[in-house]
């Protein structure tokens, strides 16, 4: 235990951590400096620094501000890919007895920063623009109920990206997973200022995005047109309203678990310890209660952005407009009652474990409604085949596939067969890469023109 | 609304309506409301937090060798009674008397600093003989739930000092009693899960 040594200021970040030694991230940094340096050499020179100030950084305008989050998004996404070919990299060298070219602790850092930058920066970075951009168009309003606390919002999502990014120069980051289970992830197994930063970096993106979800409620609740009623609002404003709901009831449950780690790490306590009556079940069920949701809170916009696309490129009302509603609805009430089955293996029990899989089964009800829909809003419509046509399409497929592997691995015994396996880790990058980004790139091409004034070339 | 005398109030009646309709359309209630539900999703955390760890002492003392009804019993009477004159403070501010307002005010205050000083007076108690955060499970989830509703009333202290020079400066205008109204909200939503925390923590574990 090394609590004693913290620093009150630093933490346990000392001079210490910064990674001279390693040449990959030395040269990173380098690389990074130069780039950085360029762009701020390019605003000076093109005199971009008061235009930048005034009319995006201090801007409250919903739609800047969700184009912000759009490029926030592509930035660490950036980020987040390289990750991921560093991890497949290493995979294909260090096989046959081979080291690889990555340390142990560099690839346990990059494995847990590939997680958290892209559910936390780039996933949530992308729904949460567009819920900004579009939302409040849809629904007559010049913009969000509280247009201040919006640009906070973003503003902390930033804040919490660059900390991750500062880590990877300055000390390290988190070794442990992108949900940090303890008690590896508590002071005695994780003794260096990765896992704080991991803390601090979650904890103010994950504020931020509990008041961008109360921000966008009040205005969905408040701010609509005169005469719009619920049932009048585009299936796009009823997704947002869902995802936002699930927003604020999930996210403090995030707040509350990464403060009490946070209070294990700094002050000793022992909620998720190993001794002293601490007992580490409690953070995986209490992570995965925000986390389940937060799946949902990634997913459901999409099902609003691929409704409006199918609707507009197949000249056709949307099929089942009510019927689309209380899927959402379903969905949202369901993702709460499904957490367990994130750790069928971990000793719940057979009746728990049936109750937790026959819940995730029924969310392929609610779903497959949804897919119905959308098909049958194509059928003997007049489809023209342009580009978000082409992701909603690439979407119907992989999302379908990645969702029946999710009706798979919902079977407990199955999962004892499959859980660590590349079948689950498959599984739930068919239905995010699959199903979150093709729809943002589809919400991308389809709302670029309101964005920019012009239309992205098809070819 | 009570019935007031309308020719002493008139400029406030004309104030207030215009208030009333405003809060209408204002989105801030409805917003501040949502915010409490999330935090209430904390509180829930915690609390279920408790519900797991309270019961593992560690081989350190429980719950019957550290808390004393009679202490609590007062410290909850002090956050009880804060809640009653926040009331009466509304109740003049609607009235717009405003030097009413500000006693009522400064009462609460003074109730719910009472609270705190108690509170943390408990805390370094606790802490002096062997029953810190840091000595089982039970305390540490103790101290989470409880500091944390001790942190929300410090910062509700600092909220209504801030208000009573606002009022002092600006008087009852609609922005203040917009301030008002959501700090009433927060006060009242401290009251209930303070007799959520003494029920759930205090209560139960004494008889």
């Amino acid at each position: 235990m090394s609590i004693e040594t913290i620093s009150p200021l630093f933490g346990r970040l000392s001079l210490d951590w910064i990674p001279y030694q390693e040449p990959i991230l030395v040269g990173t940094f380098a690389a990074v400096a130069i780039g950085g340096f360029a762009v701020l050499v390019l605003m000076t020179y093109y005199g971009l620094w008061g235009s930048f100030w005034r009319d995006w950084v201090t801007s409250v305008d919903h739609k800047k501000i969700g184009i912000m989050y759009m490029v926030l998004g592509f930035i660490m996404m950036v980020r987040g890919f390289a990750d991921a070919l560093m991890m497949r990299a290493q995979q294909a060298l260090a096989a046959g007895g081979a080291e690889g070219y990555l340390p142990q602790h560099h690839f346990d850092q990059v494995f847990t920063a590939h997680g958290v930058i892209m559910i936390f920066f780039v996933a949530m970075a992308f729904v949460t623009g567009i819920m900004n951009f579009v939302m409040p168009t849809q629904i007559g309003a010049r913009d969000v109920a509280f247009p201040f606390l919006n640009n906070f919002s973003f503003w902390m999502t930033v804040a919490g990206a660059l900390l991750v990014n500062i880590s990877l120069f300055v000390g390290e980051f988190a070794r442990v997973g992108w949900l940090a289970f303890p008690p590896l992830s508590g002071a005695s197994f994780s003794t260096g200022p990765g896992m704080d930063y991991y803390l601090w970096s979650l904890q103010i993106a994950g504020v931020g995005t509990t008041l961008s979800g109360i921000n966008l409620i009040a205005t969905i609740i408040k701010m609509r047109a005169p005469g719009m009623k619920m049932m009048d609002m585009p299936v796009f404003t009823w997704t947002a309203l869902a995802t936002n709901v699930l927003i604020v009831a999930a996210f403090p449950v995030l707040t509350a678990t990464l403060a009490l780690l946070t209070l294990d790490r700094y002050f000793g306590m022992h909620f998720f310890t190993n001794d002293f009556g601490g007992n580490p079940m409690m953070y995986i069920n209490l992570i995965w209660i925000w986390g389940h949701p937060e799946v949902y809170i990634l997913i459901i916009p999409i099902f609003g952005v691929i409704s409006e696309v199918v609707a507009t490129f197949s000249g056709k009302p949307l099929f089942g407009y009510k019927t689309m509603v209380w899927a959402t609805a379903c969905i949202m009430v369901l993702s709460f009652i499904v957490w367990l089955h994130h750790f069928f293996t971990m000793g719940s029990g057979a009746n728990v474990n049936t109750f937790f899989g026959i819940t995730t089964m029924i969310i392929a009800v609610p779903t497959g409604v949804k897919i119905f829909n959308w098909l049958f809003t194509l059928y003997k419509g007049r489809v023209r085949l342009e580009l978000p046509m082409y992701w909603t399409i690439g979407f119907l497929v992989t999302f379908t596939i990645g969702g029946m592997t999710g009706v798979l691995l919902a079977v407990p015994p199955v999962d004892f067969q499959l859980h660590n396996t590349l079948f689950l880790v498959a599984h739930f990058h068919n239905v995010i890469i699959g199903g979150v980004v093709f729809g943002v790139y589809a919400a991308v091409t389809y709302w670029w023109p309101k964005a920019f004034g012009f239309k992205l070339n098809d070819t | 609304m009570t019935p007031l005398d309308s020719t002493q109030l008139a400029p406030v009646m004309v104030v207030n309506d215009h208030d009333h309709g405003a809060d209408h359309d204002s989105p801030t209630q409805i917003g501040f409301w949502i915010y409490l539900m999330s935090d209430c999703i904390i509180f829930g955390a915690l609390f279920a937090t408790y519900a797991v760890l309270g019961g593992r002492y560690a081989g350190g003392p429980g719950p019957l060798d550290l808390f004393e009804p009679e202490f609590v019993a007062v410290e909850t009477a002090l956050l009880l009674f804060s809640s009653v004159t926040f009331g009466l403070a509304m109740l003049q501010a609607v009235k717009g008397n405003l030097n009413r307002t500000l006693v009522w005010l400064a009462v609460t205050g003074v109730l719910g600093a009472g609270f705190i000083g108690m509170e943390l007076y408990e805390f370094r108690h606790l802490i002096h003989i062997g029953a810190g955060p840091d000595r089982s499970a039970f305390l540490s989830a103790f101290f989470a739930l409880v500091g944390t509703h001790g942190l929300h009333v410090t910062g509700g202290i600092i909220w209504l000092v801030t208000l009573m020079v606002q009022i002092k400066m600006h008087g009852l205008i609609d922005a203040n009693m917009r301030r008002l109204a959501t700090l009433s909200m927060f006060w009242h939503f401290l009251d209930l899960i303070w007799i959520g925390v003494f029920s759930f923590v205090y209560l139960v574990r004494l008889v």
